[in-house]
């Protein structure tokens, strides 16, 4: 009898269970730990975007951290990305823009209207990059370290508020390092 | 009669462009081949369509991935092998099957562990049942003497009021 309490111990159960089932409900599907995490940044050999006759490789990414943003012109959340990367940009982030499945005088033309925030500019019209980066939509962000190693992945669109929150952060982390 | 003479025409127009995505089927030197080819298509999922192998999808990724899968085989290379070449860029996410890892293993071994915790709630349960009859059966010489009595043991009542004779 005083083994009462013991009695209690599937309904406390069912409330566990039952808020896990409820937390999940509001998790992104898309949320996901990208698998190149601490990975080297892939081998790749594609063209500039604005020269189609300067190869860009791996060797673009070191000696500094950088930022690589997937991105494309058919991409609209990509568009209400801009001012964001802009504003990196400004702040001394040294970016590279993947142009994922575009073409050059699309891209040429998005980046005339909305700006243009890459310090390195890459045309990946296969998507051969991004495919190797686990890249399933754009836009996706990176953040490779002076040796090349991919040391963050941010899930699609950078908000305003990401900037300060994770963007610069995560740099100077790896900056320092 | 226009309004639904447009709609069809809409629909006709869907329909055609999503028979045009599809892309044009893969061709392959040899049966076996194709075989590979159809079951890792089914066995890999997409990653941007939440619930379908890549062999189902329309979606841009899932047709990357097929002309991935089908160029890796005509390399060469073993299904394992290209499995593993997807889980490298997609993550664990891309198997329907998923590998037992240090990720992974509460995936596999949580039923086992259910049904351990189970188990042992039922030993235990069990074994405090049996305590617990012990405990009440247990009662004193003279109480059990007093209890025999009052149920009318049938061995004393044979010795008490049949046995009559007179030892010889």
């Amino acid at each position: 009898m005083q083994r009462r309490w013991l009695l209690f111990i599937p309904l406390v159960l069912f409330i566990a269970l039952g808020v896990f089932l409820w937390k999940g409900l509001d998790l992104n599907p898309f949320a996901r730990d990208s698998a190149l995490i601490d990975q080297g940044m892939p081998e790749f050999s594609l063209t500039a975007l604005d020269d189609p006759t300067v190869n860009v490789d791996r060797s673009a990414l070191l000696g500094h951290v950088t930022l690589v943003n997937v991105w494309g012109s058919w991409c609209p959340t990509c568009k209400d990305e801009m001012p964001q990367l802009l504003a990196l940009h400004h702040k001394g982030v040294r970016i590279m823009g993947v142009d994922y499945k575009d073409t050059r005088v699309k891209a040429r033309d998005f980046l005339n209207q909305f700006g243009n925030p890459f310090d390195v500019s890459v045309f990946d019209p296969d998507g051969t990059l991004g495919f190797d980066l686990g890249v399933y939509g754009a836009p996706e962000s990176f953040i490779v370290d002076a040796r090349g190693v991919i040391r963050y992945h941010h899930t699609g669109y950078i908000r305003p508020e990401d900037i300060q929150d994770t963007i610069l952060p995560e740099i100077k982390k790896w900056s320092s390092s | 009669m226009v309004i639904f003479l447009r709609l069809a025409a809409v629909w006709l127009a869907l329909v055609a462009g999503q028979a045009m995505a599809a892309d044009a089927p893969e061709q392959f030197d040899t049966p076996a081949l194709a075989a590979r080819y159809d079951a890792l298509n089914d066995v890999l999922r997409c990653p941007k369509c939440e619930n379908q192998a890549i062999g189902d999808s329309h979606s841009m990724i899932a047709a990357d991935m097929r002309a991935s899968v089908a160029r890796l085989l005509r390399e060469g290379r073993s299904d394992e092998a290209i499995r593993h070449y997807m889980v490298e860029r997609f993550g664990d996410y891309v198997l329907y099957d998923p590998r037992l890892t240090l990720r992974t293993w509460l995936l596999w071994g949580g039923p086992l562990l259910v049904l351990a915790i189970g188990l042992a709630i039922m030993v235990g349960v069990v074994r405090a049942r049996t305590r617990s009859r012990d405990t009440v059966s247990a009662l004193a010489p003279e109480e059990q003497a007093r209890l025999d009595d009052l149920l009318g043991d049938p061995l004393r009542t044979t010795n008490h009021s049949t046995d009559r004779r007179d030892p010889s």
